[in-house]
């Protein structure tokens, strides 16, 4: 099973994950995080676990665990 | 199959630089290749003056926050005393190319063996932006009101290039953060210059163009296109020297 985990607290609503989605799976939530920014939301069903807005994150907000792993080499 | 992502363990933390600030991008790829060469226990970062100084709040690591623009001083020292530890320079424009350039020129010069990798984001972010050795000609800053002329000022310096043709070092490269594929590469980079340090192979150099929204005045995303169509063709991204084994 992979998860994909936000952190909302550390996320300063900047828009880079968005942009590089594949798969349109990242919204702006309605939410304001203790911050003031609209923390990220992803929509599980359309997300494939790659990685991709981990990358572009300059605030360390998302973790993915791949069958209770996480980290380590490409 | 999926990929496992984790914020190395040494940066898990909040920084606090401004929303799509580069910095944060960077600071974990090197995070993540000292843990994938099992350094990250083994480190001292020496950190310039500027918002890399905005790390020393987050980075879980033995660290010094050097004289302005003198880490690349300090980063010799710190190797020639403690050969055994990896040492890491991280130094912005400002602070490694205009305020502290004599230092960062004379260890590259002696090719002192450590790694460093400077933020180029053709400004002093810090401060509010004033002009650096980095920023683009006609490029408007609170010290270039009217753009920056060239004829005044000298041409925007080119660190790698000159370092990789003028002195013997061991790995001189230039990266950027603006896409998946570009922060892949980097990261390849960082890691081959840590891995020169490791080596004993000498000095190496990864200059990153990063994009400083809150200066430019531009959105993350349009600060990423600014390096994409404005930065990348006067600073090209590439390897400038390679290693020698490799
Ligand atoms: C001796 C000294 N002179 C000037 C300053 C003010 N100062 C702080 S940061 C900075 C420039 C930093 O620019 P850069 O290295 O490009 O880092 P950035 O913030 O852009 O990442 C300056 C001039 C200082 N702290 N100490
Ligand atoms: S893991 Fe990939 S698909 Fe899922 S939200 Fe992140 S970028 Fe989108
Ligand atoms: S890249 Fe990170 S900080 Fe920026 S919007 Fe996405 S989750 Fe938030
Ligand atoms: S001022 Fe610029 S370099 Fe400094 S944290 Fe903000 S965006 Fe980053
Ligand atoms: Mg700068």
């Amino acid at each position: 099973m992979d998860v994909i985990t936000v952190k909302e607290e550390r996320c300063k609503e900047c828009g880079l994950c968005i942009a590089h989605c594949p798969n349109e799976a990242l919204s702006f939530s309605d939410r304001l995080n203790s911050a003031g920014y609209k923390p990220v939301q992803v929509d599980d069903a359309k997300c494939i676990k790659c990685g991709i807005c981990y990358t572009m994150c300059p605030d360390g907000v998302y973790e993915i665990s791949h069958n209770g792993e996480s980290g380590g080499e490409d | 199959m999926a990929k496992a992502r984790k914020v190395p363990a040494i940066i898990d933390n909040p920084m606090s630089f401004c929303p799509g600030c580069g910095h944060g991008i960077v600071i974990r790829l090197i995070a993540e290749c000292l843990e994938e060469l099992e350094q990250d226990q083994n480190l001292i970062f020496a950190l310039g003056v500027g918002c890399s100084s905005l790390l020393g709040g987050g980075l879980v690591t033995d660290r010094l926050h050097c004289p302005h623009g003198r880490a690349s001083a300090v980063a010799t020292g710190m190797k020639r005393v403690q050969p055994e530890n990896t040492i890491v320079a991280y130094q912005g424009d400002g602070d490694a190319y205009s305020i502290g350039i004599a230092e960062t020129i004379n260890a590259a010069y002696r090719n002192e063996n450590f790694t460093m990798v400077a933020i180029n984001n053709t400004n002093y972010g810090m401060t509010g932006g004033q002009m650096s050795w980095t920023t683009m000609p006609g490029q408007v800053t609170t010290t270039s009101p009217l753009g920056r002329d060239c004829e005044i000022t000298g041409n925007p310096l080119k660190f790698p290039e000159l370092v990789a043709s003028q002195f013997d070092v061991a790995f001189a490269a230039r990266g950027a953060v603006t896409s998946p594929k570009n922060i892949n590469k980097l990261k390849k980079y960082i890691k081959n210059g840590l891995e020169a340090q490791i080596n004993g192979e000498g000095y190496s150099v990864i200059e990153v163009l990063s994009p400083c929204p809150t200066n430019w005045k531009l959105s993350p995303l349009n600060s990423m296109k600014r390096i994409e169509e404005e930065l990348i063709p006067y600073y090209p991204l590439g390897v400038f020297k390679e290693r020698k084994e490799n």
